[in-house]
């Protein structure tokens, strides 16, 4: 049996898929999110350093 | 036990705590890949088919994990809250803020997973049955903090109303664990009981475990990582913040 046979879900192949597929989005899009978040606040607090000099 | 309290309270301020936190999001991100990483192919190529549900019973290893962590960073946000309330210490707020997209996200992961395991199990994406409707109730406590936490500009009294919403809603987490004893609805009894008469094949409850290590480890992880911008956003007028970041972007 091939690594693709072994995925092959038969008739749950929506359903398993879509429910690994959905919990992946989520984990990968909220770490991307978060480092965005991060940067964003990172660079407003340098620019008020800025004005502030 | 003295320089243990000492230590406690040395990390409990956000200028020591806020070094610490970023020396551990990347310790606990690898941790949970791996975790996560083994217990996937656990899932897919270890577990073997089930006798009655074929495939579409893998669903479970995402799903289960997920409502654990739904309730247990539930009750993580209002012991942190807690303590806020009783020691006024601005960090357990913010952890309690920080814990709460991620929370958020594992409710929202756990109802959906749900509905793609009914459609094809029950006939169903969605029943109003008791553990059901007592996890959307979580999702919205998830979201109502958020909203509450972000809509009053003072932070101080933004913390206690959070804190006080999140108290409250705790009464819901033993609802939805026991609701499926005290009401006879259509979702199953529990699979994995604390009395160990657990009714699972030994590798499916390892993937599980396995599984809820990782998102154990993410949430921790992203938690340390959010953290750390709420520091920087509600302190930016700290000197600390300022000589820190400096002027460089």
């Amino acid at each position: 049996m091939s690594f693709w046979d072994k995925l092959d879900m038969g008739k749950y192949a929506l359903y398993v898929w879509g429910s690994f597929g959905v919990t992946a989005l989520c984990m990968i899009v909220e770490p991307i999110l978060l480092r965005s978040n991060a940067r964003r606040i990172r660079r407003r607090i340098a620019r008020l350093n800025r004005l502030e000099q | 036990m003295q320089n243990r309290l000492i230590n406690w309270f040395k990390f409990s301020s956000p200028t020591t705590f806020y070094p610490l936190a970023g020396r551990m999001a990347p310790i606990f991100w690898v941790v949970a890949i791996v975790l996560i990483g083994i217990a996937l192919y656990m899932s897919f190529f270890v577990a073997p088919v089930d006798y009655k549900q074929g495939d579409g019973y893998r669903i479970i290893f995402i799903h289960v994990p997920a409502s654990w962590m739904s309730m247990f960073l539930y009750l993580v946000m209002a012991a942190w809250s807690a303590i806020g309330l009783a020691f006024n210490t601005r960090l357990s707020f913010m952890m309690s803020q920080a814990l709460a997209p991620t929370g958020a996200m594992f409710a929202f992961v756990s109802l959906w997973t749900g509905a793609f395991w009914g459609k094809p199990m029950w006939g169903t994406w969605w029943v109003w049955d008791a553990r059901i409707t007592s996890e959307l109730i979580l999702l919205f406590l998830y979201l109502g903090y958020m909203a509450l936490v972000g809509a009053i500009d003072d932070r101080r009294r933004a913390d206690r109303a959070g804190a006080i919403l999140l108290l409250v809603g705790v009464v819901n987490i033993p609802i939805i664990y026991f609701s499926v004893k005290w009401w006879n609805t259509l979702h199953q009894g529990a699979t994995v009981k604390m009395n160990g008469q657990t009714s699972m094949d030994e590798t499916m409850l390892w993937t599980m475990l396995v599984m809820a290590l990782g998102f154990w480890a993410y949430s921790i992880a992203a938690a340390m990582v959010r953290v750390r911008s709420i520091m920087l956003e509600r302190e930016h007028d700290a000197q600390w913040v300022r000589d820190m970041i400096g002027n460089k972007t």
